[in-house]
């Protein structure tokens, strides 16, 4: 009699998620929503704001290289001409001229970290190379301007002098000074690190037996590298490069102080005359007035979509090498 | 009689190798010396390309005559990648060196008691100093940090806890908002809250484009730590009747404790230097600006900026001090998060 009162009533069971579960993913979810919604929000609000610019100018946006404003005495704007192909241009041109040097750089550093280095080295360089990483923008464009920018100049005239058969590294008029080259270089520095550790990441994921089997074949280290590592990486080193463009091609500061730029499309790499959506912002954002900050707003979108163009592929091929795992 | 075997280890460098490669090193060294003097290449860093493409030919050629073509591959190879290593590493040697050499000199004992308010940029040193960037930078951090952290951290918990439907692209988006350019957060809370709204510069408009940069630096981060955290904690909270809700703030939060706080020291190290935003958004006043909601504000970054773009002998000397304290900033924060990180994680 007395057991009868023991057992429990039978009840229901429930998946339903208890009211502070529900809050609690509410909450939850909508953390995690809000990410999402700022990045739409970017894009929306600098398209709103733009349009006014992108309408009037349409096409010419993209592929006009003029960018001025004629005010009258109240400040009025009399005659505006917006066009970013110059700047774009010249975006493009740094930042690939900035991968070209970096990513050998930073393939050759990432195989040294991983087959190289003792121990304790590739311990103390990982840090370095991280915090290099994180060292902000200005630090780099300031000694890039300061201490660098006289050397690469000097290696810019030499370039010249012996490759000036090849058409990118020709300079007419002869001045060398804030060239696209110098920036390229200022910006390689800056990317290195980003490179050097996605391949680094990427390398170490190479099949340890498979290495193993080349070693027991009889192959040198080299030999490993090329059969092994390489065919095994090289995605992965496309995607670091791709995002290490991504952030050369948004970089402001630094470019802005080692960069000379007009509004003239150049292809000449070394030539001190080069262009940067960015920079434009900066330099042309203190005396614009209202209709010429919506024009940089437009530029600010159509940088926004490059570099986040740019840095999906580049996510979308790190993220697919890694988990193939051949 | 008994013999014991002596193992040998036929890989260890006998005495005459370490002579050989000590005497291709001075060889290299002497041709490095030769060639700069008699091209008309100049400069240190000459002397290092010139260095390790002799040494590269010189041990190659050697293997090659000693143990074939595969071998001279292999020597050239390894003096190439030691030679990226070094051109990676000699670009922070050198920032490090400049700015401890020229900031030093822009250092002095008022630095951090007194502001630019009086000072005018040909001054001599001892006048001004880095209050209103100090305080500047400290409440600008400190704002982000209210927004940021939340939202870095419920989506992180999102990607890793909850699993929803929109884990994937949210994960994505992450990741590529982490490549946004600095100057876009800027023009965006320009046009989206500074023009409709406030029509005036201050850390608060800052704060707000420095929190969508950190963002993806805390979600991403802590993503990893909060994955890190073993399953069997998760379930031994459930099974104790726990709710996921209590699960999750009683048990996963506080075993990636640690890992979150390097999350957000992280964080806290990508914005510190940001530069480009707060030229929009923060209009880089010279006072300490003790209201975070309204009027211009200073930050280092900032005056890093005016006083380099001010070009006089002591506005650059200035600078550099700037760069100086703030790159001191970035490194106490970054070791921070490395010894954070490194730490077993404890309950």
């Amino acid at each position: 009699m007395t057991t009868a009162t023991l057992i429990p009533n039978p009840r229901e069971i429930s998946t339903e998620p208890r009211r502070s579960d529900k809050v609690f993913r509410g909450v939850v979810t909508g953390g995690g929503l809000s990410s999402l919604i700022v990045l739409g929000l970017i894009a929306v609000f600098l398209a709103y704001r733009g349009f006014e610019v992108l309408r009037e100018e349409g096409l010419g946006f993209i592929t006009g290289a003029d960018w001025s404003v004629t005010l009258d005495e109240s400040a009025n704007v009399v005659e505006s001409n917006f066009g970013l192909s110059a700047m774009l241009v010249g975006t493009i041109l740094c930042s690939l001229v900035a991968v070209v040097i970096a990513v050998p750089i930073s393939v050759f550093s990432a195989l040294y970290l991983n087959f190289y280095a003792p121990g304790w080295l590739k311990k103390i360089l990982v840090a370095v190379i991280d915090m290099m990483a994180a060292f902000p923008s200005i630090l780099f464009g300031i000694w890039g301007f300061l201490v660098l920018m006289p050397s690469v100049e000097y290696w810019g005239k030499l370039i010249n002098r012996y490759f000036e058969w090849i058409p990118i590294f020709e300079v007419e008029p002869y001045f060398f000074a804030r060239s696209p080259f110098v920036a390229g270089v200022v910006l390689a520095i800056m990317i290195i690190p980003i490179i050097t550790s996605v391949s680094r990441e990427i390398f170490a994921q190479a099949p340890l037996d498979r290495i193993q089997a080349a070693f027991a074949l009889g192959a040198t280290r080299w030999a490993m590298i090329k059969a092994v590592v390489i065919p095994h990486g090289r995605s992965g080193v496309v995607g670091g490069a791709m995002l290490g463009l991504g952030r050369a091609m948004g970089e402001t500061v630094a470019v802005y102080t080692v960069l000379n730029i007009v509004f003239q499309i150049n292809w000449h790499i070394l030539l001190g005359a080069g262009g940067n959506v960015a920079s434009l912002i900066i330099l042309k954002f203190g005396e614009a007035s209202a209709y010429e900050i919506k024009a940089l707003m437009a530029a600010g979108l159509v940088l926004f979509l490059l570099t986040l163009a740019v840095n999906a592929t580049a996510n979308v091929i790190v993220k697919s090498t890694g988990k193939s795992g051949r | 009689m008994s013999t014991v075997a002596v193992p040998t280890m036929p890989w260890a460098k006998s005495p005459q190798d370490r002579i050989l490669g000590a005497s291709f090193l001075f060889a290299a060294i002497v041709f490095a010396y030769f060639f700069v003097a008699a091209t008309e290449m100049k400069g240190k860093l000459a002397y290092a390309f010139i260095f390790f493409v002799a040494y590269g030919v010189i041990t190659s050629t050697f293997s090659f005559i000693n143990r074939g073509p595969q071998a001279a591959k292999d020597s050239f190879v390894s003096t190439l990648v030691a030679l990226g290593a070094v051109v990676t590493v000699i670009p922070i040697a050198s920032i490090l060196f400049t700015v401890l050499q020229k900031g030093l000199p822009g250092l002095h004992l008022g630095i951090l008691s007194s502001d630019m308010s009086m000072a005018t940029p040909t001054d001599p040193i001892p006048t001004g100093g880095l209050l209103h960037a100090m305080t500047g930078t400290l409440t600008l951090v400190v704002l982000a940090l209210i927004m940021s952290v939340p939202i870095g951290i419920l989506t992180a918990l999102y990607l890793t806890e909850i699993k929803g439907k929109f884990a994937g692209p949210i994960r994505f988006l992450v990741q590529a908002m982490s490549g946004v350019p600095s100057i876009i957060a800027g023009l965006f809370i320009l046009s989206a809250v500074l023009y409709p709204i406030t029509k005036g510069y201050s850390a608060l408009m800052g704060a707000l484009a420095l929190t969508i940069l950190m963002i993806p630096t805390i979600a991403r981060t802590s993503e990893e730590v909060l994955l890190l955290i073993p399953n069997e904690l998760r379930e031994a909270g459930t099974a104790l009747g726990g709710t996921q809700w209590r699960t999750v703030a009683m048990i996963v939060l506080p075993a990636a404790r640690s890992g979150l706080m390097t999350a957000i020291i992280l964080g806290i190290a990508r914005i510190a230097g940001e530069t480009a935003p707060l030229l929009l958004l923060t209009g880089g006043g010279d006072k300490v600006n003790p209201n975070p909601f309204s009027g211009s504000v200073g930050s280092l970054p900032y005056y890093i900026w005016k006083s380099f773009n001010a070009g006089s002998p002591e506005a650059i000397t200035r600078a550099w001090a700037g760069l100086l304290v703030l790159m001191i900033l970035v490194l106490i924060l970054f070791i921070a998060a490395r010894a954070l990180s490194n730490r077993k994680m404890s309950k």
